[in-house]
């Protein structure tokens, strides 16, 4: 480990991806990249956390099929969501039957997963592994804010969680899109209490896991064809770029965040955009990485961001950390 | 890490400056005018009630009211229109009697899967809780002052 970035020695392929997306995702600008969008977020269960784990379940099979293979071919899976004890990933589990790890970095357990699913297999301790992840609008806001009926108002610095799930198969078997290195993120907090100032939470994590990824491999931003992180949103982005600005690294027209991708700004009522542990997850399974695949990106750095709150934590006065994972992926022909 | 005091605060003045912030002026005035029309809705039921029961006397008509403005929220919200209401007119709608009643039963229809008595009954006051917890207090120190003079 090098500045907190881990090389693989052998590459390991992203194979296939899937995503399943809500009916407000869904109404969205990246509409026609999804592979599966819905139309009812309680898809005929009792309960909206059912259907968190009916979605995350339909995803992880949808992967399956696409991908051509049986669960029996899967070594690991390496799911989490934002839910108390992760309980869409651990219920999923029950019935897909797969060796598993529950992992929880709140809005950045992709990331986590990605480094954590490709470590293993670029050392040859696993042929392949799915990373998962899941979120819902109705648990989530359940969980961290109001009850969905309750007249509150929603202050401008908000964001919407996605309702999503999503899944990536890597491999050691060769494809398009490789996963070259990851860096592992430190947790950072700025002394933020405001639980509505997400992007405010999480641009200073974002930065630091930037600036130690550029310094661990030697480059710039202008290296890569997108730098993407996971759900900033807009102001949140905004403040990211004026961090970096100051320690001398420019994040042009190369930056992007999947919060401010996955909802029209205007029509949809999200103010600064979607958040959740799935809205990288979306974005980057269906939009960026089609669009890798067509050679759109050749490199691409994603840096999922996650604020770690808890309710309990947040009405105990604690400041609230964050944390950023950062994946570099590259196409190769 | 945990920046110290001086990066914390210099960052959060950075936020305050940057971060987009509420439109107070937009927002006071639409609290202003929904609190205003659910009181007029509220003082438009009176009236017909009192126009219905001609008898009834100025209290028992205040009584029959708060009933059911409490009814037409907890309809309302069950189908989804009080939390509409509510974004829009953020503290219009949850000063009065009705959003007080929204936030009960939008509490209660959240917990309804954990059953009855540990979802419903234990749940169903816990935005609500204050304000009894609050009012009752209250009660009595005014109950005990009065004893006094």
């Amino acid at each position: 480990m090098k500045n907190q970035t881990l090389f693989f020695p052998n590459p390991v392929y992203v194979k296939e991806t899937a995503t399943i997306a809500g009916p407000k995702e869904s109404e969205g600008p990246l509409k026609q990249y999804f592979h599966h969008c819905l139309n009812d977020d309680l898809l005929k269960q009792k309960s909206h956390e059912h259907a968190e784990i009916k979605m995350h379940i339909a995803a992880l099979n949808h992967l399956l099929q696409r991908a051509k293979m049986k669960k029996e071919d899967i070594n690991c899976c390496f799911s989490g969501d934002l839910l108390d004890e992760i309980i869409s990933s651990n219920f999923s589990m029950r019935e897909i039957d797969v060796p598993f790890f529950g992992l929880y970095n709140a809005c950045a357990t992709l990331g986590e997963s990605y480094i954590l699913a490709s470590s293993l297999i670029s050392t040859g301790l696993l042929d392949n592994a799915i990373c998962s992840v899941s979120s819902h609008f109705a648990t989530a806001e359940r969980q961290y804010r109001y009850p969905l009926e309750l007249g509150s108002q929603r202050t401008p610095l908000s964001q919407w969680t996605v309702t999503a799930a999503a899944a990536t198969l890597l491999t050691r078997e060769k494809s398009t899109i490789k996963i070259t290195c990851g860096t592992v993120g430190k947790v950072t907090d700025y002394g933020v209490k405001d639980a509505n100032d997400m992007g405010g939470v999480m641009a200073p994590a974002a930065l630091s896991t930037l600036k130690a990824h550029l310094k661990a491999t030697n480059t710039n931003t202008d290296d890569y064809d997108l730098i993407l992180t996971g759900d900033l949103g807009f102001s949140g982005g905004k403040m990211l770029k004026k961090l970096a600005e100051k320690e001398g690294i420019m994040l042009e027209k190369n930056y992007l965040d999947c919060g401010m991708l996955v909802f029209n700004k205007e029509g949809q009522e999200v103010e600064q955009g979607g958040s959740g542990a799935c809205c990288c997850g979306l974005v980057f399974n269906s939009y960026v990485y089609k669009k890798m695949l067509n050679g759109k990106y050749k490199k691409v750095l994603l840096m999922p961001t996650g604020a770690l709150l808890s309710k309990t934590s947040s009405l105990q006065g604690e400041s609230i950390p964050a944390i950023c994972h950062a994946v570099c992926l590259e196409t190769e022909y | 890490m945990k920046a110290d005091k001086k990066e914390q605060k210099e960052y959060k003045k950075l936020l305050s400056e940057n971060m987009p912030k509420t439109k107070h002026v937009s927002t006071i005035l639409r609290a202003f005018f929904t609190g205003g029309i659910i009181c007029c809705f509220g003082q438009g039921i009176k009236m017909l009630i009192g126009f219905i029961l001609p008898q009834a006397e100025e209290q028992e008509l205040g009584g029959y009211t708060t009933i059911c403005m409490i009814l037409i929220t907890g309809i309302l919200t069950a189908f989804g229109v009080y939390d509409k209401i509510g974004n829009f007119g953020g503290a219009g709608s949850i000063v009065p009697i009705t959003g007080f009643a929204n936030s009960i039963v939008s509490q209660a229809m959240e917990h309804k899967r954990e059953g009855v008595v540990f979802g419903i009954c234990s749940n169903m006051f816990a935005i609500a809780g204050p304000v009894i917890v609050f009012g009752i207090t209250a009660s009595v120190i005014v109950g005990i002052v009065y004893l006094f003079i």
